[in-house]
């Protein structure tokens, strides 16, 4: 039989039902008809369904991302390309993003994680640049819901796995448990890379008749429709949707990437973009839209591990580890023997063209011919109605009963949320490369610049969803708010973040409400820490049986580190130091909404988040970063989930040393150790050095309080009975190891 | 009674492992291999007698643990004791 016959196999008739089963509403259907003028093939349908579906086209979420600040004087590239590209000085760069695999994740969670890993990867050395760090942000729905360990113990080992076999360290993220994400978890991958300022590869070509290259792994049948899986909501049908999970290989991975470092040394790139969702289709049109060229198609060329695949199938195939690009045709030779030596494909599967439509063709028929632009850069985009999220009402004083402090910090530092992630990030590779300096577990993964003896970058990925849920603008603007005091908490100067934006289906207007006012606190935070969005994704359409996920917003951050030497730890490092808590304008918590407390000790999600003063915020950063430097402190951590008990307690847990913390006597002892005011750092320093520091505060306009002092092996929070670091540590590192035991 | 599962990668599934094989193949010299797939096989001892109990517990073992049957697909073969 010939490979390519598909008579036996005719292809459906194209209508607008099966438009409709393709994701596309009927008037995008409309606008399809009205735009080629003619009934498209079936190919062509499946063309348009991948490029007009949310995850492609980012149809609802453009003209919010429009708002966001996304330039500053270290950003060399915004969003757009794969990655977004940061200056750290010295001619290097990094370039980073976070992706979400969601979907994916929750069908199959060892391979659909992996996968995540593997895109993220893509994205990132597509561009040129040599992944030097890894974190993901992990949402599961509760303890107690039948799926979550199952899900919990696939997404971690898919996540080691792939990491571990490739090579770049993991050094941390982020893992939360709620029963809004029961029937959607959310996997978000990020990684960042390390290039030279003037090696930098896009995705836009220039120049007509060049030849189009496909690299990398072979073509099957594998996550066909994968993009439009992931902009769909799941309902009890979720089983017929699996064989759409693709299933990638580490190794390969590993090799396209020396083969890519090789080939754009070699100066045969003239543009490059990784295969990920929508594959073939989503990056040929892509890169002919960006250049403003036309892109011709000849499928017989593509590599393919299976018989009789149809264009439709090559089109749409998510199979991993794949790469297209525009080759500087002087070159080819160069760049088949460097595949060919990493014994991956290489084939040259079309060219550029001057008519801008995106043609292709297989057995010699055309089978699509459609205006590139319409596909890419000027797909649909939606003002989606939305509606302005209902504030939640402030707590009455004193409608709980005050809890013993001991005791309750006992209970939140062994809850779910709280609890050593030790056994998550122990499965992952953190130390490969030789150069973490902080592991997982602090406020923000430490990792050196390879060859610099003091340079080093700074990552953290924050958000807390149920701020989000209760208030998106608030919440939003505190995501940013904690990952910027994460970084400065290690020592380094904030510079840029990727968001990767989760939600619900953006057709409800009060989903979208939550999305548009998320987006408006992202944005306002962004712009007064000066800390600009340089990359993203969008992930939509987060619901199972009506009910969406909790907002998630997570925001992944880098910062620099000038000169590592200065750095100080999460940890207390001294006995007798004194304690200082600085920052906020309410020295002590106040703050008992959506607090951690609230909802382990007394099982309620009430109330409004605590809101976030942002230029306090800058001050109180710029301030604390200064005292770094200038070797003024032993320790700094910020204070966020669980309030000023738990970071004294993660102090203690770090470092085994304690602290005696006095509050004064008149304030509720319940919401001096367990609000959680924002913009709060707890430091320790040498007594000589009081004076200074407090004249560094007054002079900075920034609020400083003693609060006690550190000592041997317990910690005592005001008139509750002290605990033994020891029996912290027991219950900090307990909780996780036994759910997944269970 | 025994019962022998043979679990297979679902076509167009990727299969790094058989890749793996089939090129070490070529290296020793194997040649005309086109492709290889790999799977395992699992052999389980059972107390039940009735083959057709004895088969839906088996079945039910295999979409729980045995097959991950979003990738994988499955064979059940039962054999009378003594083989």
């Amino acid at each position: 039989m010939n490979a390519h016959d598909t008579r036996n196999n005719p292809e459906p008739l194209v209508d607008a039902d099966l438009a409709a089963d393709h994701g596309l509403s009927p008037d995008e259907y409309q606008k399809v008809l009205d735009l080629i003028g003619r009934t498209p093939s079936f190919t062509e349908l499946g063309i348009f369904s991948a490029m007009w579906n949310e995850h492609c086209s980012y149809k609802s979420s453009k003209k919010w991302l429009k708002t966001l600040p996304t330039t500053g004087k270290r950003v060399v590239l915004g969003p757009g390309e794969n990655a977004g590209v940061v200056d750290i000085d010295d001619g290097q760069v990094v370039v980073f993003k976070m992706e979400s695999h969601n979907h994916p994740s929750f069908i199959e969670p060892y391979q659909g994680a992996a996968t995540g890993i593997g895109g993220i990867l893509r994205d990132v050395f597509t561009m040129g640049a040599r992944p030097i760090a890894a974190m993901n942000a992990l949402r599961f729905g509760a303890v107690d819901h039948p799926k979550t360990r199952h899900l919990v113990a696939g997404v971690v080992a898919g996540i080691g796995g792939y990491g571990n076999s490739f090579g770049v360290p993991n050094v941390g993220g982020e893992v939360n448990f709620h029963k809004r994400y029961n029937g959607n978890i959310l996997v978000n991958a990020f990684a960042a890379g390390l290039a030279d300022a003037d090696k930098i590869f896009l995705s836009k070509p220039t120049g007509v008749g060049l030849p189009v290259v496909y690299l990398g792994a072979k073509t099957g049948r594998d996550g066909i429709h994968g993009a439009t899986m992931a902009s769909a909501e799941f309902d009890d049908s979720i089983e017929e949707k699996r064989p759409t999970v693709q299933v990638g290989d580490p190794f390969t991975e590993k090799c396209l990437l020396e083969a890519c470092m090789e080939l754009m040394a070699s100066g045969a790139v003239i543009a490059i973009q990784d295969m990920g969702a929508a594959g073939l289709t989503c990056s040929a049109v892509e890169m002919g839209a960006k250049g403003n060229l036309g892109i011709r198609l000849d499928l017989d060329n593509v590599p393919c591990r299976e018989d009789a695949m149809t264009a439709y199938e090559m089109m749409l195939s998510e199979s991993q580890e794949r790469m297209l690009m525009v080759l500087d045709p002087t070159l080819e030779n160069q760049a088949r023997a460097i595949f060919e030596k990493w014994d991956l494909d290489f084939a040259i599967v079309g060219e550029t063209t001057d008519d801008l439509r995106f043609r292709v063709f297989r057995d010699g028929v055309e089978v699509a011919d459609l205006p590139i632009k319409d596909l890419g850069d000027e797909a649909p985009e939606y003002d989606r109605p939305w509606t302005m999220p209902v504030p939640r009402p402030a707590l009455e004083h004193n409608d709980f009963a005050d809890t013993d402090i001991a005791a309750s910090l006992l209970t939140l530092i062994g809850s779910p949320d709280l609890a050593s992630r030790r056994w998550v990030w122990e499965q992952y590779d953190h130390l490969i490369q030789g150069n973490t300096i902080v592991r997982p577990g602090s406020d923000a993964a430490i990792v050196r610049i390879a060859g610099h003896e003091k340079k080093a970058l700074a990552f953290s990925s924050d958000v807390t969803p149920r701020y989000c849920d209760a208030d998106p603008f608030e919440g939003g603007k505190q995501a940013v708010a904690e990952c910027w005091r994460n970084l400065t908490a290690s020592g380094a100067t904030p510079l840029a973040i990727t968001d990767n934006l989760n939600f619900g289906n953006p057709e409800k207007p009060e989903i979208m409400g939550t999305f548009v006012r998320a987006i408006q606190g992202i944005g306002e935070a962004c712009k007064i820490l000066d800390f600009p969005v340089v990359s993203g994704n969008v992930s939509l359409y987060n619901e199972t049986n009506n009910e969406a996920i909790l907002p998630t917003p997570t925001i992944a951050g880098v910062g620099l580190i000038s000169d590592l030497r200065k750095i100080v730890p999460s940890g207390f490092t001294n006995i007798s130091d004194i304690v200082l808590l600085v920052g906020a304008p309410d020295t002590w918590g106040t703050h008992l909404g959506q607090s951690l407390y609230l909802r382990e000790i007394h099982s309620r999600e009430d109330g409004p988040p605590p809101p976030v003063d942002l230029e306090q915020e800058k001050q109180a950063g710029d301030l604390v970063r200064s005292l770094i430097a200038d070797g003024l402190v032993n320790a700094v951590h910020d204070c966020s989930d669980g309030g000023l008990g738990v970071t004294l307690a993660e102090m203690a847990i770090q470092s085994g040393i304690g602290a005696a913390i006095t509050p004064p006597q008149t304030l509720s002892p319940v919401a001096a150790f367990f609000g959680e005011d924002q913009g709060r750092y707890v430091m320790t320093a040498r007594l000589e050095d009081r004076a200074e520091l407090w004249d560094r505060c007054e002079k900075a306009g920034v609020a400083i309080e003693e609060i006690g002092s550190t000592i041997a092996g317990e910690l005592k929070l005001g008139n509750a009975d002290a605990i033994f670091v020891k029996e912290l540590q027991e219950r900090h590192e307990a909780w996780f190891p036994q759910f997944m035991n269970m | 009674m025994k019962a022998r599962v043979l679990i297979t990668l679902k076509t167009g599934v990727l299969d790094p492992q058989g890749k793996a094989v089939q090129k070490a193949l070529g290296t020793l010299g194997f040649d005309g291999v086109d492709n290889v797939r790999q799977g395992k096989v699992i052999e389980i001892d059972l107390t039940e007698t009735d083959e057709t109990a004895a088969y839906a517990k088996v079945s039910n073992m295999c979409d729980k643990l045995l097959a991950n049957t979003v990738i994988e697909n499955y064979q059940i073969e039962l054999l009378p004791d003594g083989t």
